[in-house]
């Protein structure tokens, strides 16, 4: 980052200075995104698509084996994989495959000449985004839960923790996807790392089912690695009945991770940089 | 026959081309592992808690799938490539240079570009087609196994339609770049039994968007559970969708005016 703090801003200013780019840039976003309404519905019903499949499947067997698998109902199937949508909603960041593009568009060299570090307005922008994404979101969850009948009932403890856990998600999954990002500074195929990784998620995050339905050794994997923070965490916070020392031990071990792999990401941005020889600009 | 003779030679030109980059092979192969990989957990995590679904073993569910890979591997290759080219050209204000040259505007469009390496793709879920009929009791006979062929033919030229019908979309709304997203989603609903879905889906995923005939049937011929009505059905449907994408290809064409010249 030292490179792009050489020329630092007056201390009593930098912090407003900071304030005002982040909520511009959500601003702006919100403003684009409100623009592509259709783009981003198309978007989401695709996205969709994917945890209704899976909830489809899963109520299947429930109801072939008397009502519910391994004690999850079909109402509670049909609540984890709805809140499901807003958690990957909430998850969907600027990610390692737009790294690629960044770089092979000369776009970066652009933005290394910014008093500011680039992973800001990452951040900034699609947090903006989000807000058009859950409020069109929510005609969206009134329909599914219309069709599927979700069993929910949280606690406002609950609730409070699930807020701060899907922003929490975003973070870490930013952190995480900005660092595997760094790769495309060395090969033009960081896809292959890309895809091992999303692989990866989908089965240790709970993403394509309750890690509960996992088998033992598996659950215990998930434990020490960061992907459940990201989806699995966040909806069983809101569906699932943990008690209030696990939701803040839970909390707290996202936060870990989310610090951690910032500085990783610190760390990698600054070797990254070095090696970075310009495409235009 | 002229179209024919067209796309055999683009094929030739694309072949070509791909064969440059032959690290994409290797990338194409890890992609199809992750792929398999992850499908045969979901299966065995499903079948670990049930012991069918919705009248499926485990060993034909296994043959759906591959099926699904299979056409999939037929869309990335064939379909996809072309339509997406098609998008930005539509975009960028490119599509004039094909529409100046003297042969069908729809078949140049169809028939541009190949991505061969997909080839991977199609393999794998052949490989899973052929595991899975190995496991599943009694034997599939050559009938079967035309009607098998005959109907994933059928299958990939309704999926074709249905990419082009939407694609010429794009001649009215421009940004039309996530419907790539959303025909991904919708193509993984072939994955599990279209009987497994509630009735709106279902219908949704037969005639809206044609995965069920395009999957679900094929795979029904190889288990030996396909009706010749439901066979007659799909093929009956393709020539209505046939004759549907070219009027409106032609519909949409003369609606456009090019963005660029």
């Amino acid at each position: 980052m030292s490179a792009i703090d050489s020329a630092p801003l007056p201390q009593a200013g930098r912090l407003r200075s900071f304030v005002d780019f982040y909520l511009t840039t959500m601003r702006t976003a919100v403003a684009t995104q409100f623009q592509y309404r259709a783009a981003n519905y198309f978007y989401m019903l695709g996205m969709v698509a994917e945890p209704v499949i899976y909830l489809v499947v899963w109520t299947t067997i429930a109801d072939s084996n008397g009502g519910s698998v391994n004690g999850i109902t079909a109402g509670e199937f049909a609540a984890y994989y709805i809140v499901w949508t807003l958690v990957r909603n909430m998850n969907i960041v600027f990610g390692a495959p737009f790294w690629e593009w960044r770089i092979r568009e000369g776009q970066f060299s652009g933005q290394l000449l910014r008093p500011m570090h680039p992973i800001h307005f990452d951040i900034a922008y699609f947090a903006g985004w989000k807000v058009v994404v859950v409020v069109m979101w929510i005609p969206l969850a009134v329909v599914l839960s219309a069709i599927f009948h979700p069993t929910l009932s949280p606690t406002p403890l609950e609730v409070v923790v699930f807020l701060i856990a899907i922003w929490g998600a975003y973070l870490l999954r930013t952190a995480v996807q900005e660092t595997i990002g760094m790769l495309n500074f060395w090969t033009t195929r960081g896809a292959a790392v890309f895809d091992l990784y999303m692989a990866m998620e989908l089965l240790l995050s709970g993403r394509l089912v309750p890690l509960q339905l996992m088998p033992g050794w598996v659950q215990t994997l998930a434990n020490f690695l960061p992907f459940k923070w990201t989806f699995g965490f966040p909806i069983e916070a809101l569906v699932g009945n943990m008690s209030t020392e696990a939701l803040l031990l839970g909390l707290g071990a996202q936060m870990l991770w989310i610090v951690g792999m910032f500085l990783v990401f610190r760390y990698t941005f600054r070797i990254a940089v070095r090696h970075y020889a310009a495409v235009g600009g | 026959m002229n179209a024919l003779r067209l796309a055999w030679l683009f094929l030739k030109v694309g072949v070509m081309n791909e064969l440059q980059y032959r690290v994409n092979f290797f990338l194409q192969l890890l992609q199809s592992l992750i792929q398999v990989g992850t499908g045969l957990i979901m299966l065995s995590l499903v079948y670990s808690h049930t012991q069918e679904l919705n009248g499926w073993t485990e060993a034909e569910l296994l043959t759906l799938i591959g099926v699904q890979i299979l056409l999939g591997g037929v869309i990335h290759t064939f379909i996809q490539p072309n339509m997406e080219r098609l998008l930005e050209d539509v975009q960028q204000g490119t599509l004039d240079y094909a529409l100046t040259k003297p042969e069908d505007a729809q078949v140049l469009v169809s028939v541009r570009q190949i991505r061969f390496w997909q080839l991977v793709e199609m393999v794998s879920g052949l490989v899973l087609v052929i595991v899975g009929l190995t496991r599943i009791e009694g034997s599939i006979g050559v009938l079967d196994a035309l009607a098998f062929a005959s109907s994933l033919m059928v299958g990939a030229l309704l999926v074709y339609c249905f990419w082009l019908i939407v694609t010429t979309g794009a001649f009215w709304v421009v940004r039309m770049e996530h419907v790539l997203e959303l025909f991904e989603g919708i193509y993984q609903t072939g994955r599990w039994p279209i009987g497994v879905y509630p009735g709106w889906l279902r219908y949704s995923v037969t005639f809206l968007v044609p995965v069920a005939f395009a999957v679900t049937v094929p795979a029904q011929a190889l288990t030996s559970r396909l009706h010749l009505g439901t066979f007659l059905l799909s093929v009956g449907f393709m020539v209505v969708l046939f004759g549907f994408t070219r009027w409106f290809w032609r519909f949409g064409l003369r609606r456009y005016s090019g963005a660029s010249a």
